[in-house]
């Protein structure tokens, strides 16, 4: 089994870690892939979105133990967008918390890998998310906790564009710069599509940025597949201590496979076998 | 052979055929592919309300448009409705408001998504809202027919619809089928089941099978749990020695816990109640779900029997 040497990797020079990072993505991609096409279900245009950030985040950023999930000083990392749980599946194996193995187990009857990203089921998991709209109010309280415990672990969230619809995330953004809570880190993907169409079409967000901003958080934009603007971004968000942060992460639902880039209908829906064949060629896979 | 169909596909030809009443307002929370409002969207976009992923929003939006004198059909999914449990009690059930809520991929039947999309609560939570109406058909045609029976109610409703296709129990237009009165699908001697959603085909099939191996059943679709229908409960406890409520919901408040506090009152009926055991569910196939929680046919069956053996 492939599970990565992360203190390998820390040594690399930047442009070298990129290619790494790069690699350990596509790898990614294959294993999202994988997992949609052979349950016929679940959520591969998020999952494809978040890949990279996730990646780096967990290859760079991230403190944590794989033989010890519960460790209480880990960083905590809340996928508020659950259902885009394949790609923390995949990189959760690629790190070494679960099995190469237990990604066959995605949607199946008494698998670790449950369709929407479960803390009771999966090892390294640490929200039970699903519904969306609910992260940053839990990593709110993971960061007023650490705050407490006077640790100096951090809890990052990641949140959809569409998901930040819900007023209850609206709450929390207040909240948090109400607290003056700096571990908390928030990645939003913007890929600019929900469920059932365009973001533009169900319900505006216009300038979110502005927005944020205008609630007293720290605000940074970047291109979300970019890997040296994305190893940036995650720097900035870890030294920004004293208040609450935001990094707007600009990204392509479907990123990867083309008939899946920016395609709605690719935001709840399994590929089918021909689709899955070209896919995995795009993918670099050859059978 | 039965034709298959899912109750959410009911729902949005109820909305298609409702729009001929110009009052007539369907608001979506980005799930309209899912419950099918997207069929009435494509064709009445300008009577359609997108509220984007807010459904605390879509509620009380829904509840000023029926106090202008809008008939809104909001719709979800069962679990995301719950989001906005307050605002339908305080600001739907409490002001009497005719707001129509529809909650689809309800129950654990709902499959991979796993725990967090399996509502087994909604039922409960609704019916114990003074005003509501709360149903849950068990086919497309029967869900078709009691939406468009809402249009004619002055109260808020909730009506589960479900995501996957089951068998079809009614013809379209179906006399038999009005709000508030449950159907005798099958007669029977020996005992009764009431169910409701997609335990009624189970309840057949459970049926079909305990009569080849001599047992008599009888089965009711009690698609309306609230109100109850106490005219029904009252013939089939003086009928029969003993009642089994068959639902893809937590076994605590739901139908067989609706049926329960009826029958406490003034019957000696034995009731069982087979359902969800009060636990969570998790991801696997409709089937698989049904059988991990010991609400399969297989389970009804064994359960018919056992109690008809008790009673005897
Ligand atoms: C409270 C709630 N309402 C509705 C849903 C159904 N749902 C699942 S994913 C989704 C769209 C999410 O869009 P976004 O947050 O942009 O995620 P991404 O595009 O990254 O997949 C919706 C509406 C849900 N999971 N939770």
């Amino acid at each position: 089994m492939f599970v990565m040497d992360l203190s390998q990797l820390k040594k690399l020079d930047v442009s070298d870690l990129v290619v790494e990072l790069e690699e350990i993505s596509r790898k990614c991609r294959i294993d999202i892939l994988k997992m949609v096409y052979r349950a016929q279900a679940g959520h591969p245009g998020g999952s494809l979105s978040e890949i990279d950030l996730l990646v780096a985040l967990y290859c760079t950023q991230l403190r944590f133990r794989v033989d010890d999930p519960e460790w209480s000083d880990r960083d905590r990392f809340i996928l508020s967008k659950g259902h885009a749980s394949p790609g923390l599946y995949s990189i959760l194996s690629k790190v070494g918390f679960i099995k190469e193995k237990d990604l066959l187990s995605y949607r199946e009857l008494g698998g670790i890998c449950q369709g929407h990203v479960d803390m009771k089921f999966t090892p390294g998991v640490d929200f039970s998310a699903g519904s969306l709209g609910m992260g940053l109010s839990f990593g709110l309280g993971c960061a007023l906790a650490a705050r407490l415990d006077n640790s100096t672990r951090n809890c990052y969230v990641m949140l959809g564009d569409g998901e930040i619809q819900e007023g209850s995330v609206w709450e929390a953004i207040m909240a948090s710069r109400h607290h003056e809570v700096g571990n908390l880190k928030v990645i939003l993907d913007c890929n600019r599509i929900q469920n059932d169409d365009f973001v533009n079409t169900q319900m505006r967000l216009f300038d979110i940025p502005k927005k944020w901003s205008s609630f007293g958080w720290e605000v940074k934009e970047i291109d979300g597949h970019n890997m040296n603007e994305i190893l940036d971004g995650l720097n900035w968000l870890k030294n920004n201590n004293n208040l609450p942060s935001v990094l707007i992460a600009n990204t392509v639902k479907g990123k990867g496979i083309s008939f899946m880039e920016n395609n709605p209908k690719f935001h709840g829906a399994a590929p089918n076998e021909e689709q899955y064949k070209s896919a995995l060629i795009e993918l670099g896979v050859d059978n | 052979m039965t034709e298959l169909a899912a109750s959410r596909d009911g729902y949005g030809k109820a909305l298609l055929s409702m729009a001929t009443d110009e009052k007539v307002i369907v608001l979506e929370a980005d799930l309209g592919k899912s419950t099918k409002s997207c069929w009435f969207r494509e064709k009445y976009p300008n009577r359609t309300i997108s509220c984007g992923i807010g459904e605390q929003n879509m509620m009380l939006v829904a509840a000023g448009l029926a106090s202008s004198g809008y008939r809104p059909f909001a719709s979800t999914f069962a679990i995301f409705t719950e989001r906005a449990f307050e605002q339908v009690r305080n600001g739907i059930a409490r002001p009497n408001l005719p707001v129509h809520i529809c909650g689809s991929h309800g129950g654990t039947h709902t499959g991979t998504d796993g725990s967090s999309a399996q509502s087994i609560e909604d039922i409960a939570i609704y019916r114990s809202l003074p005003n509501m109406i709360v149903m849950h058909p068990c086919d497309d045609n029967s869900t078709e027919q009691l939406t468009i029976q809402l249009l004619k109610q002055d109260s808020p409703s909730y009506t589960r619809t479900a995501r996957n296709k089951t068998p079809r129990i009614y013809e379209i237009n179906d006399s038999r089928l009005e709000i508030g009165k449950g159907v005798i699908l099958r007669e029977g001697g020996d005992i009764a089941i009431i169910a409701c959603g997609v335990m009624v085909s189970k309840s057949i099939e459970a049926a079909e099978l305990l009569n080849s191996i001599g047992y008599d059943v009888a089965v009711v679709d009690m698609h309306t749990i609230k109100p109850i229908d106490t005219d029904l409960l009252d013939k089939l406890s003086s009928r029969y020695k003993a009642l089994i409520t068959v639902e893809d919901h937590n076994i605590i408040g739901g139908l067989g816990g609706s049926v329960a506090e009826y029958l406490s009152q003034k019957s000696n009926t034995i009731l069982r109640r087979i359902g969800v055991k009060d636990r969570f569910g998790e991801s696997g196939q409709a089937e698989e779900m049904l059988k991990l929680l010991n609400i399969s046919t297989n389970d009804i069956v064994d359960t018919v029997v056992e109690v008809i053996s008790e009673v005897k």
